[in-house]
């Protein structure tokens, strides 16, 4: 099942949450809509699940117009963020619930359902949970047994909304990598939504950035940590250095002083560059594009982290690796591997 | 030896906690002696005001006996009002039933402009004084009023009659069920009735399998409610229904005129059996305030 969206708006008063969004997702495919809140993420995917209609655009599943059908209608499974089971079921009777109201021609007998919903929760691993209420779940099981119970009229496509945003972390990393198995065991094309870099960039195939109601980039997460397309998308995912720069005739300039760095076809104006933490290498003072005092450094597992007060006044933080010595007090030279300049 | 190390030690922890528990105690409440005066008081307003009365009513309604009771409710009017009692609250239970779940719904699942308004405009029968709430009745539907004359045209008789004494009682009665609702279905939100029907189900099913079975303590609720106001409403009754004997006079309607025409063992029986309507009541809200709390909790 292919699932594609075409030009969509969709605006709540002056508010736009979605602006002008086109987006294909392949059979199979996991994809992570990854943004700050506000993005319009979430509102993409209700409109695709059919909770929420747009302003304009076009929305198709399968190469089917979607807008045509209501929720109902559109067998997408649904993954709320804070669970929404049916709080006066058992856990047995949510899962059994998409498949008790299908219409009497197509319904499965009694012992159909119980055994359908038997191979769910064996799914989920949470068989044994069958007579409980929601309330007397964790969080972690309600969530597994959300996603039994999206399972359960055998969707087209699974669409989850924030899924791990209101469990703990621990959980949240053990479910990460469940859903990934469990994905590739039953392959159905999935979109998940989330404002955690790692969970996308863990579990999608490919990723989704979003800001403002608009799509920044859309790649593997190899390519949007490597090669990320805009300011905002270097700034969302992993942690970046930002300086304010100029380009002014082929040279980069931090605060006025020209830096040793290639500006080849970058357009003169006012830019920011960007470099990650552990891309800065450190050297001996003069040796490299910047230089600076070290304030203070403190360890974090395998790398330091290094507060360092450039010549200009601006201060940044990089990760060196724990064997270089660094003290507080020392002046050293500091020269970007790699970094990205980004107009504006 | 270790026994007795084990021992001190638990001594001393328990002995830490009685204390720490003692601090808190004085830390939260007041001298023992204005504690003794509030409770006092409490209590003395309690008997005088709520429970002297209702002592008295049982009293006199058994003053001449337990026969004469009885004989009070076999009489063919008190019969004729317990029967329209019970009929107008039938009615009005209903129509508010269907009217507060609608509002409720529209309220607590939608944004639509004038909600505020239709909020403040379901509470208007509790601020507004009953009499008035049947004089609007009068006004409409009377000799004299805007469908008066229409109304008697094709012989259809509304003031002074059930209709109009079920009519006033609705009225009056309208925001109980939908009060008790709105609050919980805020509370509760969409997302459940969203899963429903991603799962497939219709809006029928979506009522009646996931909505439903959430608010039903609070129906109920509503519903006690709504039905002890029903059954013991006196101003707007009285203003619409013209006090025919046997026909149009609700209980409390009784109860005002056996007392004035000096029965007052009749009116005293009467009275005891809206009395203990305000007895099961209490007792029945307690219980469905309990369940009702759990739905509030809900798993979230």
């Amino acid at each position: 099942m292919t699932i594609e969206v075409r030009n969509l708006v969709k605006t709540f008063g002056s508010f736009k949450a979605l602006d002008g969004v086109d987006l294909k997702v392949d059979s199979g495919e996991l994809v992570a809509l990854l943004g700050p809140s506000g993005s319009g993420k979430t509102t993409l995917l209700r409109i695709v699940a059919g909770l929420d209609w747009p302003d304009a655009g076009e929305v198709l599943i399968n190469g089917e117009d979607a807008l045509a059908q209501g929720a109902r209608e559109r067998h997408v499974g649904f993954v709320f963020q804070h669970y929404a089971l049916f709080r006066h079921m058992t856990v047995f009777e949510n899962v059994a619930f998409g498949l008790r109201v299908q219409p009497r021609v197509v319904r499965k007998d009694e012992a159909a359902i119980r055994a359908r919903v038997k191979e769910l929760l064996d799914l989920v691993q949470l068989d044994w949970l069958s007579d409980r209420y929601p309330s007397q779940l964790s969080g972690g099981q309600r969530q597994r047994i959300a996603l039994a119970r999206a399972l359960a009229i055998e969707p087209r496509i699974l669409l989850l909304d924030e899924p791990f945003g209101a469990l703990d972390a621990k959980v949240r990393k053990e479910l990460r990598k469940w859903l990934r198995s469990l994905h590739h065991e039953i392959n159905v094309t999935s979109i998940f939504v989330t404002h955690d870099q790692e969970e996308a960039l863990e579990v999608a195939n490919r990723v989704v950035v979003m800001d403002k109601g608009r799509i920044e980039q859309i790649g593997s997460p190899d390519d949007v940590y490597e090669s990320p397309a805009s300011a905002f998308v270097h700034g969302f995912i992993g942690e970046s250095i930002e300086l304010p720069v100029r380009v002014e005739g082929g040279v980069i300039r931090l605060g006025g002083r020209p830096l040793a760095l290639a500006a080849d076809g970058l357009a003169p104006g006012a830019s920011r560059l960007f470099v990650r933490r552990h891309d800065m290498l450190v050297g001996p003072p003069g040796s490299g594009a910047f230089e600076g005092i070290v304030h203070h450094v403190r360890n974090f597992g395998p790398v330091q982290r290094a507060e360092v007060a450039l010549s200009d006044g601006k201060t940044i933080e990089i990760d060196a690796p724990r064997d270089k010595e660094l003290r507080a007090g020392d002046t050293i030279g500091l020269e970007p591997r790699r970094y990205r300049i980004f107009a504006g | 030896m270790a026994m007795q190390i084990a021992d001190s030690v638990s001594l001393s922890v328990s002995d830490a906690k009685a204390r720490a528990a003692a601090a808190r105690d004085n830390l939260r409440t007041e001298p023992r002696a204005v504690r003794i005066v509030i409770i006092a008081l409490a209590v003395t307003f309690l008997t005088v005001f709520v429970v002297l009365p209702l002592v008295v009513v049982f009293a006199h309604a058994f003053s001449k006996g337990i026969l004469a009771y009885l004989a009070a409710l076999a009489e063919p009017e008190a019969l004729a009002a317990i029967r329209l009692t019970l009929l107008v609250a039938a009615i009005s239970v209903g129509l508010n039933l269907v009217f507060g779940l609608v509002a409720a719904w529209a309220i607590a699942k939608f944004d639509f402009p004038g909600k505020t308004f239709l909020i403040t405009l379901i509470d208007l029968p509790f601020s507004v004084s009953p009499v008035i709430s049947g004089l609007v009745f009068v006004l409409l539907f009377g000799a004299q009023g805007y469908f008066g004359g229409w109304l008697r045209d094709h012989d259809i008789q509304i003031l002074f009659a059930v209709p109009g004494i079920a009519l006033a009682t609705t009225f009056v009665t309208f925001p109980f069920v939908a009060r008790a609702l709105i609050p919980l279905m805020q509370e509760q939100g969409t997302q459940e009735e969203e899963a429903a029907i991603s799962l497939g189900a219709s809006g029928l099913q979506t009522f009646f399998r996931v909505t439903l079975p959430n608010i039903k303590w609070g129906v109920l609720y509503g519903v006690l409610l709504c039905n002890a106001r029903a059954m013991g409403e006196f101003g707007a009754v009285s203003v619409v229904s013209g006090h025919i004997r046997g026909e149009t006079n609700t209980m409390p309607l009784l109860v005002e005129i056996l007392y004035n025409e000096y029965h007052f063992v009749a009116a005293f029986a009467i009275a005891s059996l809206l009395a203990m309507l305000a007895l099961i009541t209490l007792i029945a809200k307690t219980v469905l305030e309990r369940h009702l709390d759990e739905g509030y909790a809900g798993d979230h």
